[in-house]
């Protein structure tokens, strides 16, 4: 969040925020999949379990008036740049206190008060917004930085090359998120991705990095550094996050045949970004089990009274249906 | 007032909007350095520099998609489309982004963005380059959609569009670039989106047109008053949102109706205008509303067919006879 060297203990303490981010997110997710699974909520759902510290790691590296765009799995971005439990709930059910009075939903959640600019469910539909967010903050001279998240599904969409080759010409302030999970849907992204993901971006002279999208210490790291160096004016960047998500494509999908249980369990227990984080607090002795413990049980709490808070809330009023088709 | 061509009306009004208010800027293909490819952004990138007048590559999707970006983070951007033919590479920017931003949001972002360019039949270019586009945005809802027929109109709307804070499909003509007309001087001059005009007063029949058509409406018009038929002019102007009181208040005085689009006519203008008519001033009609339409093909090259295709005056004149003549008056 900061330029300057941290301090060790301000460090612990932004580590476990970072940990509190993500179980914030797991603990939301998993409440999103029982509502679906109990027929509470309506629509369909793209769960990020699995990818939390892609989200946390990248926003964590932003300021609050920084700007993100978001996808169809959005829920973990919204959560990260800091939208409130209560009204994403909100939101998911349709009420009027959800972000966009109910009339958005899952993959539509925007928030202008922290830079949201909205998740968009056209695959790859956001790299526009994104990248004119990047020009607005270079015309004013605001120092502002766009984040455009998008999955490697999204590497086939031309509108991505189409902003990039502009980012590039006109060296923009704006960071390319690819989260590679890789699956697009149901099919392997070694069927969809020709050649090297990096090399698309360098190409046309944009900085690219890889990173373990598991390891939130990582992605934290290097994204400050791609933010930063946006922010002095060098212009834009793209960071690949390699990542797994745990649940199907979407909420419906339980049987996941695509893909072996073997790789699910080795992605679960061997790269859990919680896992990751909190072993290493533990054997750096920075922190011990009642810490996660303790942050476990207070996201919990928020998650619960969140989705009460929702529940309750009322549905949109009728006249909403053709409120704000113009503004 | 002073008289200057079309061209030279939205020249100016992107002149004066630019001055006005340091957040309007221009972007799209040969804006900047070629001082527009039909010339309409002539001078601007040597008054304003290329901060606000950006030269882009070619790709009509992505420079929607920033204009997009940048008008939700307060500015107001003007993106050309050199012609409104390459606007459906930037359809999904448009429509699903541009047009639903506000209402997904809440309310929470707007979008006060111009897209603007030529559309509509040109000349001998074929079925890529010579359609009408309207069709095909003014059913969005999120969207205006704006056709100025004269200089005078191309101005105030344009400068309306520009100060409206929703995105507007603004759609010119390369056939009527060069027509001169007379354009009032005041940088304040402005026509409101949704504001219709009568063109020309007449008792017993309404002709619907607009850009082209509503010319050859008016050379039909002229021919008419020879025979002794008497024709009112409704050009809306703005064709989302219409201004149907002014087409209904026209009706219920001349009780015919004869609508002319340059393009195909399923699900065209005229079937929305025929639509509305009939349901708030059927008892008015003496007639069944008559469409003059494109033919629903596309546009071919050779001049003879791009002739039989194209709705004429004679077809217009044909039209208005007949429907004169429904009631046996
Ligand atoms: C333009 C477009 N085409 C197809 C879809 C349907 N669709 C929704 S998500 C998805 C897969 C996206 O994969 P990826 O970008 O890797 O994101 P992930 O779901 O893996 O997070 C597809 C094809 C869509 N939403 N948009
Ligand atoms: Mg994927």
């Amino acid at each position: 969040m900061t330029t300057q060297a941290i301090e060790p203990r301000m460090e612990l303490e932004q580590h476990l925020h970072m940990y509190r981010q993500m179980a914030k997110i797991r603990a939301f997710e998993e409440q999103v999949n029982e509502l679906y699974k109990g027929a509470k909520m309506p629509g369909l759902a793209h769960l990020y379990i699995g990818e939390e510290a892609v989200a946390v790691g990248v926003c964590e590296a932003l300021r609050r008036d920084d700007f993100i765009t978001s996808t169809h799995r959005g829920h973990g971005h919204c959560l990260a740049k800091g939208a409130s439990v209560n009204r994403m709930f909100a939101e998911l059910l349709g009420k009027e206190a959800g972000y966009c009075r109910g009339k958005g939903g899952s993959m539509h959640i925007a928030d202008q008060d922290t830079g949201n600019l909205g998740a968009n469910a056209i695959v790859g539909g956001s790299a526009g917004i994104a990248t004119g967010a990047a020009l607005s903050a270079k015309m004013r001279g605001s120092s502002q930085v766009a984040v455009c998240f998008f999955g490697d599904g999204a590497l086939g969409q031309g509108l991505l090359y189409e902003t990039m080759n502009m980012a590039a010409l006109w060296k923009l302030p704006v960071v390319y998120v690819c989260e590679n999970n890789l699956y697009g849907e149901y099919t392997p992204c070694g069927e969809t991705i020709a050649g090297e993901i990096l090399a698309r971006a360098r190409a046309f002279g944009i900085q690219a990095e890889s990173v373990d999208g598991q390891d939130v210490q990582a992605v934290h790291a290097t994204m400050r550094k791609l933010v930063e160096r946006a922010r002095r004016g060098e212009g834009p960047a793209f960071l690949e996050c390699k990542t797994y998500r745990y649940y199907g494509h979407h909420v419906g999908d339980v049987n996941r045949e695509y893909r072996t249980k073997e790789e699910e369990r080795e992605w679960m227990t061997e790269h859990d970004p919680l896992q990751t984080l909190a072993q290493r607090l533990t054997a750096q002795k920075l922190a011990d089990r009642s810490v996660f413990e303790r942050i476990h049980t207070d996201v919990k709490a928020e998650v619960e009274s969140g989705v009460q808070y929702a529940l309750a809330a009322p549905y949109p009023e009728a006249n909403e249906v053709d409120q704000d088709v113009y503004a | 007032m002073a008289v200057m061509t079309y061209r030279e009306a939205l020249n100016q009004a992107l002149r004066e909007e630019m001055r006005r208010d340091p957040r309007v800027f221009v972007i799209g293909e040969e804006v900047g350095l070629y001082d527009g490819a039909y010339k309409v952004t002539q001078g601007l990138l040597k008054e304003f520099g290329a901060k606000r007048v950006v030269d882009t590559p070619i790709c009509e999707s992505g420079f929607t998609g920033v204009g997009i970006g940048a008008a939700m983070l307060g500015l107001r951007p003007v993106v050309e489309m050199m012609t409104f033919n390459f606007s459906l590479m930037a359809m999904d920017q448009i429509v699903n982004t541009a047009a639903k931003l506000h209402y997904m949001s809440g309310g929470q972002f707007s979008v006060p963005l111009v897209i603007r360019g030529p559309g509509g039949p040109a000349a001998q270019l074929a079925a890529q380059h010579s359609q009408s586009m309207e069709t095909y945005y003014y059913h969005v809802p999120g969207l205006k959609v704006v056709r100025p027929t004269t200089p005078m109109d191309a101005k105030g709307l344009l400068k309306s569009a520009i100060r409206d804070d929703n995105p507007v499909i603004f759609i010119e003509s390369e056939t009527l670039y060069h027509l001169k007309g007379e354009v009032p001087d005041d940088p304040d001059f402005l026509i409101p989106l949704g504001q219709a005009i009568v063109r020309r007063e007449g008792t017993d029949v309404t002709v619907v047109a607009y850009m082209g058509m509503m010319y050859r409406a008016l050379e039909a018009a002229e021919e008419l008053a020879k025979e002794g038929i008497s024709v009112e002019l409704v050009d809306p102007r703005t064709l989302r949102p219409m201004d149907t009181e002014t087409i209904i208040g026209s009706v219920r005085k001349t009780h015919r109706v004869v609508v002319v689009e340059a393009g195909a006519g399923f699900a065209g203008m005229g079937s929305e205008i025929a639509a509305f008519i009939t349901e708030q001033a059927f008892d008015d009609l003496d007639a069944p509303v008559e469409r003059v339409t494109g033919a629903n093909a596309p546009m071919p090259y050779a001049r003879n067919l791009e002739k039989l295709k194209t709705p004429t005056t004679e077809k217009i004149l044909a039209a208005v006879r007949r429907v004169c003549n429904a009631n046996g008056s």
